[in-house]
């Protein structure tokens, strides 16, 4: 116990400060969507994540923005594991032919707002994988999307800026 | 001299058993990888001759060769020690069958399955006919692989049901989870039978995010094809480029220069060390012991921030090209590297030193979804997984390029361990990162000088490549075959999770239910990279 409370002093926060190259961005986008979200949620906004084909690249950046360094749960951002809590999908593509009923079921199951964003180049318009017999592309095709996060993967401060976009929207 | 013995042990099997009616395919690269074709009827009897051998399946697989003239071909390739050794048969198109593997190597049945669901080739023999990755709503005969489908037609829905194995009796019932399920993860579907909180039996189901890849890369440039390889899986990126990238470069005798492969190797073990920083931290939260995760993610995250730095990408994606790699490091680069492998390390062995003295974890680690040994050894699991279950698996030593050839002064570490327990998955990753963490501190104090990239030729007609690579995973396989006009005709890849899936499903009966996400993070397999 002494050795975790020692490491966590240790540690200290390292929310704050940040690296030097971010800090601006994530401080900025970080008190625009903390008031965003207090205006429009109440303080509190619930994601549910879905995988509708990704490669799992965009996935570990959404895990990404949930470390201490990125910090979420601080703006009042989390995630959740049911849909029917959600106010936010965050979407990856494309979109595969296995996974297009169990997106647009997950779809159904969320309450309104309904806000969708699609993340990563895939996402956005199919991105390598394109369209085939295997997959649909865009995650637009399936669902409707309010807010496209673009890059392959997108980095941890894009997906905070696309966030913030969606629910300023 | 006994290292020559045992190379040529397999093929000699092979030659000694089926003298003049084994045939050897010319055109395989590496030369080091023979490829044996023999009469049809003969393929499971090489795999029963070779499995008394103590040789491992590694990969089984079909190629429409139509467009040469042929029919089908089916490979099985099978790994022992450092020898691979591929056997094929050839199938004539009126009589899509072959002889089933099922019988003398478990991984076959799901190899197999794929075979049928997505080429249409029946194994005979082979227990279990209901598809795999094809769902029950696609046409009977839509085999995407076969060279007459056309790919870029959606695909209509039919009706079919999916046969799921039942247990029935008083108490016993039924759990389904998934594809949507919990957290931020890949789709996947599991079915549990429990009686009360222990689970009898797990069936897994994959394939929701088939993307239909090995097709794809057969309308691509042997160029782009690196690109795509590195999205076969996310998190595996550099070493998925790597092993596409070796076959590619084995099949048009590209020599890469030194300082390419110790680039190659560095962006390998970053990949190694950032992925187990991120594993060990999600075993630990799923066993309600959050503060490794919030500790290691922080670790990881330094280490993603130093890839974007130094090389241009967090994940050090589409670096890694044909002819070697798109980005070189400089002195300060290094220096750089080194004093945050300094910081990461001493942080590490810190909280190792937590994850040792904390028995509420060690209660939940301990003697959790165990994977035996000889179970291990039956599945032909690799990686991570076998390692953790008593088998000395690592291409890094097996099949090694520069600089792992240098065994003598690298001496690269590999750790085994018996219990196959979930611990015993995280202490290898824990023994890994510091395995990874030297001998990239020593490659950086030996970088070689020179170029980064050397000239690349597209591969001749007809000709074809195997590459295997120790992603952090485990053993990534790429075998490619030039077309008759020298493009793309088959690209099979085999993630370390196409054989990884089994070992979870056979590590899971016997626990508790609410044991399962602990027992699948110590797995953390592909989703993506098994679907294709």
């Amino acid at each position: 116990m002494i050795r975790i409370l020692k490491q966590i002093f240790r540690t200290g926060i390292v929310t704050e400060p940040l690296p030097r190259e971010t800090e601006g961005e994530v401080e900025e986008v970080g008190a625009r969507l903390q008031e965003a979200i207090r205006k429009r949620f109440r303080g509190s906004l619930t994601i549910r994540q879905v995988d509708a084909g990704s490669c799992n690249g965009c996935e570990l950046e959404i895990h990404a923005i949930n470390n201490p360094i990125y910090n979420c749960e601080r703006f009042g951002i989390h995630f959740t594991a049911s849909p029917r809590f959600a106010d936010m999908l965050l979407v990856t593509g494309p979109v595969t032919h296995n996974m297009e009923i169990a997106l647009r079921r997950t779809y159904n199951a969320v309450p309104p707002p309904k806000i969708v964003v699609a993340v990563g180049d895939c996402g956005c318009n199919g991105g390598i994988f394109g369209e085939s017999y295997a997959t649909l592309g865009a995650i637009d095709k399936v669902i409707p999307v309010d807010v496209h996060i673009h890059g392959c993967p997108p980095t941890p401060v894009a997906l905070l800026h696309g966030i913030l976009k969606a629910v300023e929207k | 001299m006994n290292e020559l013995r045992e190379i040529n042990k397999l093929r000699d099997i092979i030659a000694a058993l089926f003298g003049s009616d084994a045939k050897k395919e010319e055109g395989q690269y590496p030369l080091s990888v023979l490829t044996y074709i023999l009469p049809r009827e003969k393929f499971a009897d090489a795999a029963r001759a070779l499995k008394k051998a103590y040789a491992l399946l590694a990969a089984e697989w079909a190629t429409d060769e139509t467009s040469f003239g042929r029919g089908f071909g089916i490979f099985a390739c099978y790994r022992k020690g450092s020898e691979y050794l591929i056997v094929k048969v050839n199938v004539p198109l009126e009589d899509p069958t072959f002889p089933s593997l099922s019988k003398h190597f478990v991984p076959a049945y799901r190899f197999e399955r794929q075979i049928q669901s997505l080429m249409g080739i029946t194994p005979v023999g082979n227990p279990d006919a209901r598809p795999w990755i094809k769902f029950e709503d696609w046409p009977q005969d839509a085999w995407p692989l076969r060279k007459a489908f056309n790919a870029s037609k959606p695909l209509p829905r039919v009706e079919g049901e999916y046969k799921w194995v039942k247990a029935e009796g008083e108490g016993v019932y039924e759990i389904p989870v998934g594809p949507v399920h919990a957290g931020i993860i890949e789709p996947g579907h599991f079915r549990f039978q429990a009686v009360g909180e222990d689970i009898i039996n797990l069936e897994e189901r994959l394939g929701y995010v088939h993307k239909g890849i090995e097709k794809k890369f057969e309308s691509m440039s042997w160029e782009n094809g690196a690109r795509l390889a590195g999205r076969v899986s996310g998190d595996t990126t550099v070493a998925h480029s790597i092993a596409y990238c070796m076959a590619l470069e084995a099949m048009t005798g590209c020599k890469l220069p030194e300082r390419a492969h110790w680039l190659r190797a560095i962006f390998l073990e970053r990949e190694r060390i950032a992925n187990h920083l991120g594993d060990i931290g999600a075993i630990c939260n799923d066993a309600a012991f959050s503060f490794m995760l919030y500790q290691l993610s922080r670790l990881r995250e330094l280490i993603l921030r130093t890839n974007y730095k130094l090389f241009g990408h967090r994940f050090i994606m589409d670096k890694v090209i044909p002819g070697g790699v798109a980005v070189d490091i400089d002195s300060t680069g290094k220096k750089e590297m080194l004093s945050e492998l300094d910081n990461i390390s001493k942080d590490f062995e810190k909280l190792v030193v937590i994850y040792e003295e904390s028995p509420s974890l060690e209660d939940r680690v301990r003697d959790t979804g165990i994977l035996r040994p000889e179970r291990a050894r039956e599945l032909c699991v690799v990686g991570i997984a076998a390692r953790a279950s008593g088998l000395n698996l690592d291409c890094r030593i097996f099949n090694p390029f520069p600089p792992y050839d240098r065994h003598d002064r690298i001496e690269l570490g590999v750790p085994v361990l018996i219990t196959g327990d979930v611990h015993a998955r995280a202490w290898v990753r824990i023994q890994e990162i510091r395995e990874s963490i030297r001998i990239t501190r020593y490659m950086l104090e030996n970088f070689p000088d020179g170029e980064i990239i050397s000239s690349f030729t597209r591969p001749s007609p007809g000709i074809s490549g195997f590459a295997a690579v120790e992603g952090w995973r485990g053993e990534i396989i790429y075998w490619l075959q030039a077309g008759p006009k020298g493009e793309i005709n088959r690209c099979m890849v085999r993630d370390p999770s196409s054989v990884n899936w089994l070992g979870l499903e056979q590590a899971i009966p016997g626990n508790i239910v609410p044991d399962f996400p602990l027992c699948n993070k110590s797995f953390n397999q592909s989703y993506s990279g098994h679907d294709l």
